[in-house]
């Protein structure tokens, strides 16, 4: 394919495709071995009636209310989780059920009720997103790379995306050891004087804040498959974590790039006239992936560590 | 409106769809029991994602043998068959690979409704075929039913409902305590899952109703709601088939009465009320009887603690005791203790003699592991023995430093 055709239609989703699954693919390697793995789950169901509401208040879909609202939506969905665990003293993958699904029951009939008909906010957006749609008309070809006027229309979604991963990355190299040393041994962290409560709690938020900047760009079904899938399927390939990580970026990246690839043209190869959604392929992409390591990984099953290791 | 909703006068097929989600209510509230006392309420939430693609394979499926793709009973078939299969993947990657069970139900959850979601795009641009409606899998929608699908759906919530209070008791035995249950000779592998089995059963009668995204809701929230009221596994499972019908009916009529009301999330809203209610005002468990019991072990030990310094003739700066002595009407305005007042506070002296004198004695050892500085003597010790303690105290105004 020329460059012409490629850049304009291909190029920013995705990239921006590969932008949000290491953005949650980062994070999703700490809540995974944290196993909180399903908070991005809940995170990405909570994040629908926060930006009903933002789009409720200022009537309109702009994007910082909306990005705020969702911020919001999902930490009160964490303060409200922690709180029924505690309060009720219920185990906190039942608070996690009841907090989110009536925050989403919420979100889904708050938008029912109120009139969106002139604007394009519904369910099915917020759960599959639009990837498709984040084209750079400016473009017209790989010159366009340099080109200021062209860069001038690139979808807004790539710099915000780029901006997050930035954000992501920084935190995780800044608080390396700490993060470390809490995800594996909390007792020895909180006995050496960290403060491991805060840091979980960033944590959280970190990963709040990569599905709310994604979901408006992917949709919440990206979100969860890339929170999860790559991280899982890097613990099957290591014992390291330094590794692992390393892992689920090529993991995250080879899904977003392959599940782009193939929702875009594999049904072209079979005689189908138009294009499968690529959220849902790139999610199907990840689950391919696992379930390769889930069988051929190296370090697939429990145990057999220590041989491995010394 | 909703007062005839509410008698089930609304017309034939409405009335189908509401007795249709109670049952299905009651039956996910008394599975989902089984399901949450066993800590694994989120597996629910793999096994309902997990039936999109389904949905989708079984409406090609039909396209291609030359129906419309709209049997109900054949779109649910596809489902159960997908869930099945994802169920069975959550299970092998959390045994058989080191995933915990959070990452496997996490992993299928996402890649199944991936896949659900391509398989929806692929049967919307398909020509052959009426496929309006499969989005309502999603959410549920009730709108608009076909007579033979309600019909349907009342029927297989029935059923469900009746193979749940069929395998009653051997799932309250085995989510209460596994291990026992194993020792009388139960395979607990086996009820496991048949539990499974009735959660899949749930979900998928529950997608059309109440949609697959929150049909967890109805699994998760009545159980939840029903252990603030009970400490006991049957009663458990009782309230938690009432709260999950209750849910299920009112919000089926009110849907069906104010425009624009999608079933599902209106039935998990309601739901989360009853949960929101409970959280607070329950017996026992709740917020606010833990509030007021907090409140009145605080006073019994600011009395307590009052009354002693009382007797000691040692004075008292604390403002709540001196209020609550006051109150009582054990102390004067000034502080200075009543006839009363001097009387209780003698009386706490000498018990807290008494306990001091028992905590000292190895011989008390089980009794004096009551102490907590409110639990009075003569509730740990007979008669008898108090009159022993009370020889062994010299004498009265030898106690006071």
């Amino acid at each position: 394919m020329s460059g012409a055709e490629f850049v304009p239609l291909s190029l920013t989703p995705m990239l921006i495709g590969i932008l949000v699954a290491v953005a949650c693919a980062l994070p999703g390697n700490f809540l995974l071995l944290r196993k909180q793995a399903l908070i991005g789950d809940a995170i990405s169901h909570v994040v629908l009636p926060g930006i009903v509401v933002a789009f409720l208040v200022t009537g309109a879909i702009t994007t910082w209310p909306m990005l705020l609202g969702a911020a919001g939506a999902a930490i009160i969905a964490v303060a409200a989780i922690e709180l029924v665990r505690r309060l009720g003293r219920i185990e906190p993958g039942a608070a996690m059920g009841v907090v989110f699904t009536a925050m989403f029951a919420g979100g889904v009939l708050l938008l029912e009720q109120s009139d969106t008909s002139s604007v394009h906010l519904d369910v099915e957006h917020a759960l599959f997103g639009n990837l498709e749609s984040l084209i750079w008309l400016d473009a017209s070809g790989w010159s366009s790379l340099v080109d200021p006027v062209a860069l001038a229309g690139l979808p807004v979604e790539l710099p915000r995306m780029a901006i997050t991963l930035v954000a992501i990355v920084a935190f995780v190299v800044v608080f390396w050891r700490p993060l470390k040393i809490a995800t594996f041994d909390e007792g020895f962290a909180q006995t050496i004087g960290m403060r491991t409560r805060p840091l979980g709690l960033a944590l959280v938020i970190l990963s709040a804040v990569a599905a709310v900047a994604a979901f408006d760009a992917v949709g919440s079904i990206i979100v969860i498959a890339m929170f999860i899938c790559p991280p899982a399927a890097a613990r099957l390939m290591t014992n390291q974590l330094e590794r692992q990580v390393a892992w689920s970026v090529v993991f995250a990246t080879l899904s977003a790039v392959l599940g782009y690839v193939l929702a875009g043209y594999g049904p072209l190869w079979f005689g189908f006239a138009s294009s499968v959604s690529a959220a849902g392929m790139i999610a199907t992409t990840s689950g391919v992936l696992l379930a390769l390591t889930a069988f051929f990984g190296p370090h697939r099953t429990r145990g057999g560590t220590a041989e491995a290791q010394i | 409106m909703f007062l005839e909703a509410l008698s089930l006068q609304l017309g034939y097929n409405a009335t189908l769809v509401t007795v249709g989600a109670t049952l299905l209510g009651m039956a996910a509230g008394v599975g989902g029991t089984f399901l949450f006392l066993r800590k694994r309420a989120l597996v629910s939430d793999a096994i309902s994602h997990a039936t999109l693609p389904g949905v989708g394979i079984a409406f090609m499926v039909m396209v291609a043998f030359g129906g419309d793709g709209r049997n109900l009973i054949g779109l649910l078939l596809g489902a159960a068959l997908s869930a099945g299969l994802g169920l069975l993947v959550v299970h092998w990657l959390s045994t058989r690979t080191r995933l915990a069970e959070d990452a496997a139900i996490g992993a299928v959850l996402s890649v199944f409704f991936g896949f659900g979601i391509v398989l929806l795009t692929v049967v919307q641009s398909m020509t052959a075929g009426r496929q309006a409606g499969l989005e309502g899998f999603l959410l549920g929608s009730t709108a608009g039913m076909l007579r033979a699908d309600a019909v349907t759906i009342a029927l297989s919530a029935a059923l469900t409902l009746a193979l749940v209070l069929l395998l009653r008791r051997p799932l309250t035995l085995a989510s209460f305590d596994p291990e026992f249950a194993a020792a009388t000779g139960q395979n607990v592998p086996r009820t496991d899952l048949a539990m499974m089995g009735l959660v899949l059963a749930v979900t998928v009668v529950g997608m059309k109703i109440v949609g697959l995204i929150l049909i967890v809701a109805l699994l998760i929230i009545p159980p939840v709601t029903a252990r603030f009221w009970t400490e006991r596994t049957d009663h458990v499972v009782i309230i938690s088939g009432l709260v999950g019908g209750v849910a299920a009916y009112v919000g089926a009529c009110l849907s069906a009465v104010v425009p624009d009301m999608p079933t599902g999330p209106i039935i998990v809203l309601v739901g989360f009320t009853l949960f929101l209610v409970s959280l607070l005002l329950a017996p026992g468990r709740g917020v606010l009887a833990a509030y007021l019991g907090h409140r009145r072990f605080q006073r019994r030990v600011h009395m307590r603690q009052g009354l002693l310094a009382l007797a000691q003739g040692q004075p008292i700066y604390e403002k709540l005791t001196l209020r609550l002595l006051r109150r009582a009407g054990w102390t004067r305005r000034d502080g200075v203790p009543t006839q009363a007042g001097r009387g209780r506070a003698s009386r706490a002296l000498l018990d807290e003699t008494r306990w001091q004198l028992i905590r000292r004695d190895p011989s008390f050892e089980a009794a004096a592991a009551h102490y907590d500085g409110l639990t009075p003597i003569e509730r740990v010790l007979t008669q008898d023995q108090i009159a022993e303690i009370d020889s062994r105290i010299p004498a009265p105004q030898g106690v006071a430093p």
